[in-house]
């Protein structure tokens, strides 16, 4: 059986008395697409920012190919391959796509001026069309400042930004949810690129179609824990409806049930056997 | 780098595409850029002011010594404002600069007439000037560790740096100024002139503008300024070491408002304890008239510039036709108030898309 190559175990994070994960467990596999789902407020968001060194867990393990790993910076994590599209974006909104693209690892000019700092920014942009192009965005001029775009231009950016960075792991925190018809395709398009290049995607959607068009395992987490694993092909809608309302857990599955299912079984199990009589929606 | 190379964004065809014409690209980036930065309309506004004076009084006000006092003047402000178009920049800002700036007139000329007198040699004063960077130097760092480290919001943190900056000057003068600076330095720095023709103030003030500018536009350290400012979250998340930054940002405003303490000691021969309560207000207007925001992440060191000789250019202007100087400061605050206005106008407009 295949490895994880991300794991958290067993992850909590409170905020104030929100607990917002509480012990949660979660995997992801290389070249794979894992969707993360569950309803609002379940603690999504907060376990991304758990796994890209943005926010400290409270406790818990999180292991990379195996290892332990410590995550105590957005630095940490983008040296172990980790990228991440943030649910808000996290964009310079003053600066141009290029900028956004390369915030953080600027290119400098070779030579003396690239020792005093001096950026080369004509690369810069050069490298930011390409990767813009790559998702098929095209903007009004290449220095509009990204707070000047439409919100699925941003999107787009944010997502071409991680896109061009991650070796190992990327999350998407909703990716697509500012996105049209086109856009939305393209992203998954790329989603399915950058996952046969071998890199372990990790996509939040509220969408399921879209979840099941794309994702080839689902995690569901409820109420600050992962409550229920699917091989994508097993499941319909209703499954992942229940589990993440929770209809289907109070039916066939309760929390600990599905934790001893994950152990035996790994990543394609969920105890769906149980699922379709249980919460007829 | 760390970065793999297989995943560099840069596609070879997008590279070769446009590898041709970096030139015409940079131009119309810089233009572009300033009609947005809202420097433009500034700047056509001292352009109308130079014009409008210039013709109701050519002869006064084109007059060398009157162009000379104009820059002279405007040369301590510059200095300062330069470190202040940083910290705006960053979203932050610096009340302390005046009072830095008389602390380390203060230290720079106590340490000069400590060790050479008045009529001492290059060496106490060269020693003097460095201790004024220091004083400065010290107390940005002081500003940037509270910001940056401790969290407390710039305005309380240099709003206590003013008092502490300036209170420390007073009790190592007993609150009377120095006068007996030493002569060499007056008449060389305060007085001299570059080939006798651009006085020295004017000649660092001019390089402290183009050397601040340019690494505002072109570096790295510029960028993550600018990155800060728009989004600090974001800056944070893409790995800038934002703290670090804020720290230097900060140090910088300090060091240049030693800069502009040691050039005032020279310029005035004495330490002008009382006379730079406003300077501060003076900078913030300068760099907010410039089209910097408030809200940080937009700005331009040439727009600093802009704001800078609006004021120094009325002042003078009025003067000269007669017209009581006062009106100057009545002019600039209304000024300032519909440029502030215009650029949260547009901000409003930006993110209501
Ligand atoms: N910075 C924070 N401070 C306080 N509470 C927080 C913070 N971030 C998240 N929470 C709380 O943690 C819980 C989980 O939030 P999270 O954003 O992870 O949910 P989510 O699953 O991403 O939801 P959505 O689908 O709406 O994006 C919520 O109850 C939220 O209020
Ligand atoms: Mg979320």
């Amino acid at each position: 059986m295949v490895e994880a190559l991300l794991e958290a175990r067993n992850v909590v994070k409170q905020y104030g008395t929100v607990r917002a994960l509480q012990g949660t467990d979660f995997s992801a596999y290389a070249g794979t697409v894992t969707a993360l789902i569950g309803d609002n407020g379940a603690g999504k968001s907060t376990l991304v920012k758990c796994l890209s060194g943005v926010a400290m867990p409270d406790g818990g393990e999180i292991f990379l190919d195996g290892q332990r790993i410590l995550l105590d910076s957005p630095t940490s994590a983008q040296r172990l391959g980790i990228e991440t599209v943030y649910q808000d974006l996290a964009l310079a909104y003053d600066l141009d796509a290029a900028a956004n693209l390369y915030l953080g690892r600027e290119l400098r000019r070779p030579g003396l001026l690239g020792m005093l700092g001096v950026l080369d920014k004509a690369a810069m942009r050069n490298g930011g069309a390409g990767a813009l192009a790559n998702l098929g965005v095209r903007l009004p001029a290449a220095d509009a400042p990204v707070g000047s775009l439409s919100g699925g231009q941003r999107q787009s950016i944010a997502v071409a930004r991680a896109v061009a960075w991650a070796s190992r792991v990327i999350f998407m925190d909703e990716p697509t949810a500012a996105l049209g018809v086109v856009q939305r395709e393209r992203v998954l398009e790329v989603i399915r690129r950058v996952r046969d290049s071998g890199v372990a995607v990790v996509l939040i959607s509220h969408n399921m179609p879209e979840v099941l068009a794309v994702a080839d395992r689902i995690e569901v987490l409820r109420l600050g824990r992962r409550v229920a694993r699917f091989a994508a092909g097993d499941v319909d809608v209703e499954d992942l409806v229940g589990a993440m309302t929770g209809a289907l857990e109070a039916s066939a599955l309760g929390a600990n049930d599905v934790e001893a299912n994950d152990v035996e079984a790994g990543a394609q199990t969920g105890g769906e056997g149980n699922t379709n009589g249980g919460n007829g929606r | 780098m760390d970065r793999p190379a297989e995943t560099d964004p840069r596609p070879v065809a997008a590279r070769a595409d446009l590898e041709g014409e970096p030139e015409a690209g940079a131009g119309e980036t810089l233009l572009s850029r300033t009609l947005r930065a809202n420097s433009l309309w500034i700047f056509l506004v001292l352009v109308v002011l130079v014009l409008g004076f210039s013709v109701a009084r050519p002869q006064a006000f084109l007059s060398p010594f009157n162009i000379q006092s104009i820059f002279t003047n405007a040369a301590t402000l510059l200095v300062v404002s330069v470190g202040m178009t940083y910290v705006i920049v960053s979203a932050g800002i610096d009340l302390s600069v005046g009072s830095v700036l008389v602390f380390s007139g203060v230290v720079a000329a106590k340490t000069m007439t400590g060790i050479g007198g008045q009529d001492s040699g290059w060496g106490p004063i060269v020693i003097g000037l460095v201790v004024g960077l220091l004083g400065g130097l010290a107390w940005g760092i002081t500003n940037g560790i509270l910001v940056a480290k401790a969290h407390i919001p710039p305005l309380i943190v240099t709003l206590g740096t003013l008092g502490m900056a300036l209170g420390s000057a007073q009790i190592i003068t007993g609150g009377t100024d120095v006068r007996n600076v030493p002569v060499q330095l007056t008449a060389v720095l305060g007085q001299g002139r570059l080939l006798g023709v651009i006085p020295w103030l004017v000649v660092i003030a001019v390089v402290v503008t183009i050397v601040g500018g340019l690494v505002l536009a072109t570096t790295r350290f510029g960028r993550y300024t600018y990155a800060i400012g728009s989004n600090t979250e974001a800056a944070r998340r893409a790995g800038i070491a934002v703290d670090r930054h804020l720290l230097k940002v900060y140090a910088l405003s300090g060091l240049l408002a030693g800069l502009a303490g040691d050039l005032s000691l020279a310029y005035f021969t004495t330490t002008t304890i009382g006379g730079h309560t406003t300077d501060n207000l003076s900078a913030i207007a300068a760099v907010v008239l410039g089209g910097t925001s408030l809200f940080g992440g937009v700005g331009t060191m040439f727009g600093t510039v802009v704001g800078v000789f609006i004021p120094a250019v009325l002042g003078s202007g009025f003067v000269i036709i007669g017209v009581q100087p006062f009106w100057q400061s009545v002019a600039v605050g209304a000024v300032l108030v519909a440029a502030v206005f215009v650029d949260q106008w547009r901000r409003r407009a930006r993110e209501n898309r």
